[in-house]
């Protein structure tokens, strides 16, 4: 649907991230410079130049596993280890916290202000480090020319788009629940009452009109709601007062980020059936993962005592516990790639394309587009 | 004046799209046929009146005699013509026109896709049966695609295109065909919000352009030459079709609006939208005076739901269907 999708949910779902993973950081009392590392190495990988031009590029949304494949190279860009556990976990609560913020924007336009909220908020977090946040910066200002301008049917086909992504996902989130903006089923919460959105007026009021244009009358209606008038119009500038808090922080050090895994699927014929065959990339993904690789550097696990694990769990147990127990329809069948450069990537990738192309059913000429891509590789 | 009914329960869940539903009551066979879009795939149901049958079918969208290919839809509808019906299901790579039970695709009008995609995403979107024998269907270059249909086989051609719109078409509809004597035919809607009335023939003929402050018409009804319009804000507006003169404007959703039905008998009007709410009003036009009134008759709130789809399942309005992002059952009301 929307070529213009995809930056919009890198960057919010980055950004979601980037609010948990602090939160593990600060609540593991992992020491403040490794911490700062570890946020400033995502971010700078994140905004990456190469990477960026390849991300907005009008282009189709990629498959669920393609960007759970991006996010988990992003996760590891640094020092810190995540288990498989901890990694999925982390997933699950960055998809469910921007479905909630698509759902909830009262207006389609909404979603961008909610995208500048967490650029906003990534601004802060490299607020010392002015290299990177000057690519931060420059992205801002991306986002706002190629955004501002699109109308509200062409920010709700972004909508639409998103929600397709989004469809099915019922994923309980234990600060959701506590906040009560979750059902125990997994759905959202989707109040009658509160403001309408900039441009709306409150519902109730029917006008009828002369052939001359004079109003001639006026009837009131119950709109079984209780909603107010909309609030001011956020700022779609690089500074401004957003004015939803949509996007912002929700985590904090004393609010545990759990999910809940059990129960989640009521009626397990609901959820998409996950292949396990190899599903073959599309072009445009591994472009994507290429150029991602291509802009790591290599941090081997143990060099100089730096790496150290983050587990998004209370305890190893827990973690444990929870890899263990995972419903089968939610598993996200990750292709793992190695970070490493050069040889062994052109080497890994190569066999992942080599097992595409024997699966059959599902790959449309896969040959010619692996070709295009080693070329491509080779030249990194 | 309206109870919840039985549910009907489909495969997948519908997605959050406009006029995510369409009904085909088929009164010989004592059937109604149901469709539902989830991402690439038509849901259809037919239930039985006696409410004791019900037969799933799933029309995917992809171009015939390719193995893969799929692309996402947009909108599927059934269309009524005086010879037949035929369902149409319009998506990102084309247009596709089936038999109405959904079993064999008649006709295949494949889009201009480019080779790299490009800002302007490409799809078609909006149908409607127009007067014995057209079914036009939107672009989203705002291209208006005018197909004649025969009265049977699959011998469709494009008859003409229609330039007028520069936003992607939303939704379009009609009124009259065959007997009765219309000015108007036919109503489009686009992004930009600006309606276009038409005349149809062999060379439709653009009647009146209706402007729309740039906010999105996502719904367009055609009754007794009143076009009813609902909006992105939330606001409904009934003009009259030929002069675009404003008759009435209600302030009728608190969050933009997704479908809009008229059932032409009994001059209901239903509206739903992504509040989580369906409202029935009833519109009266006195020809004299060229007036027109409308009075709210009623609210259903589908709980921690954006409707995607609301439509009547008969001419005077008894009964009504629902559809809601992420939920998989069609929902259904019927008059007390």
């Amino acid at each position: 649907m929307s070529t213009r999708t995809l930056p919009l949910l890198f960057i919010n779902l980055g950004g979601e991230m980037l609010y948990i993973l602090d939160q593990r950081l600060r609540a593991q009392n992992i020491p403040a410079d490794k911490a700062k590392k570890v946020m400033n190495d995502i971010i700078s990988t994140m905004f990456n130049k190469k990477f960026l031009e390849e991300l907005f590029k009008p282009q189709e949304l990629y498959s669920k596993k393609a960007l759970r494949t991006v996010f988990d190279r992003l996760a590891h860009a640094s020092i810190m280890r995540l288990n498989q556990a901890s990694m999925d976990k982390l997933y699950d609560l960055m998809t469910m916290a921007f479905k909630y913020q698509v759902l909830l924007c009262t207006r389609p336009k909404d979603i961008l202000l909610v995208s500048f909220n967490h650029m906003d908020a990534i601004k802060d977090f490299v607020k010392d480090s002015p290299s990177i946040l000057s690519q931060v910066d420059e992205t801002f200002r991306q986002l706002i020319e190629i955004y501002t301008p699109l109308s509200s049917g062409e920010f709700q086909l972004i909508r639409q788009t998103l929600l397709i992504f989004f469809q099915d996902m019922h994923i309980r989130v234990s600060i959701f629940l506590k906040d009560k903006v979750q059902n125990s089923n997994g759905r959202f919460v989707l109040p009658t009452s509160g403001p309408v959105p900039y441009g709306t007026q409150i519902p109730g009021l029917i006008r009828i009109f002369s052939c001359t244009g004079e109003e001639v009358n006026r009837l009131q209606f119950t709109n079984g709601g209780n909603y107010t008038s909309a609030l001011r119009e956020g700022s779609f500038e690089i500074f401004g007062d957003r004015v939803t808090k949509l996007g912002t922080n929700m985590y904090s050090v004393c609010r545990p980020v759990e999910t809940l895994m059990s129960g989640t699927s009521k009626n397990s014929a609901q959820h998409p059936k996950v292949s396990t065959t190899p599903n073959p990339l599309a072009k445009e993904e591994l472009n994507l993962l290429a150029r991602l690789m291509g802009g790591l550097e290599v941090h081997k696990a143990g060099k100089g005592g730096s790496a150290f694990r983050v587990n998004l769990f209370n305890t190893d147990e827990e973690e444990e516990e929870a890899l263990l127990s995972r419903p089968d329809e939610l598993c996200y069948g990750i292709i793992s790639i190695q970070a490493t450069k050069d040889q062994q990537a052109n080497a890994e990738l190569t066999k992942i394309m080599g097992e595409f192309s024997e699966s059959g059913d599902q790959s449309p000429s896969v040959s010619s587009k692996g070709d295009d891509l080693l070329a491509m590789m080779d030249g990194l | 004046m309206f109870h919840k009914e039985k549910s009907i329960q489909i495969k997948n869940s519908a997605s959050a799209l406009y006029n995510n539903l369409s009904v085909l009551r088929i009164a010989p066979r004592k059937l109604t046929y149901f469709t539902v879009v989830h991402a690439n795939v038509v849901n259809m149901v037919s239930a039985s009146w006696d409410g004791l049958n019900y037969s799933h079918r799933q029309l995917q969208s992809k171009e015939p005699n390719v193995a893969t290919s799929t692309s996402l839809i947009m909108q599927a509808s059934f269309c009524v013509l005086p010879s037949r019906d035929l369902l149409v299901v319009t998506s990102q790579k084309g247009i596709q026109m089936y038999e109405s039970d959904g079993s064999i695709m008649v006709y295949w009008h494949a889009l201009d896709t480019p080779e790299t995609p490009t800002a302007q995403a490409v799809f078609a979107r909006g149908i409607s049966a127009v007067w014995d024998n057209y079914i036009c269907v939107g672009v989203s270059s705002g291209s208006i695609l005018v197909f004649d249909i025969p009265t049977k086989g699959s011998n469709i051609t494009l008859s003409e295109v229609l330039e007028e719109h520069k936003a992607s078409i939303t939704d379009m509809a009609s009124e009259c065909s065959g007997s009765q004597e219309c000015i108007a035919d036919m109503v489009s809607a686009d992004d930009g919000g600006n309606l276009c009335v038409w005349k149809a023939g062999e060379e439709f003929h653009l009647l009146n352009k209706i402007s729309g402050f740039d906010m999105t018409c996502s719904c367009v009804k055609l009754w007794k030459g009143t076009v009813a319009a609902g909006y992105g804000t939330g606001q409904i507006r009934l003009y009259e079709a030929v002069t675009g003169i404003l008759h009435v404007e209600i302030n009728a959703h608190a969050r933009w609006i997704n479908s809009l039905d008229i059932a032409p008998f009994s001059g209901l009007l239903l509206s739903a939208a992504e509040d989580s709410l369906v409202r029935v009003w009833h519109m009266s036009l006195t020809p004299e005076t060229n007036s027109v009134e409308v009075t709210h008759l009623h609210n259903e709130c589908v709980t921690d739901t954006q409707i995607c789809g609301a439509r009547f399942c008969d001419d005077d309005g008894y009964a009504f269907a629902v559809t809601g992002y992420d939920l998989s059952e069609i929902i259904r009301y019927t008059q007390t």
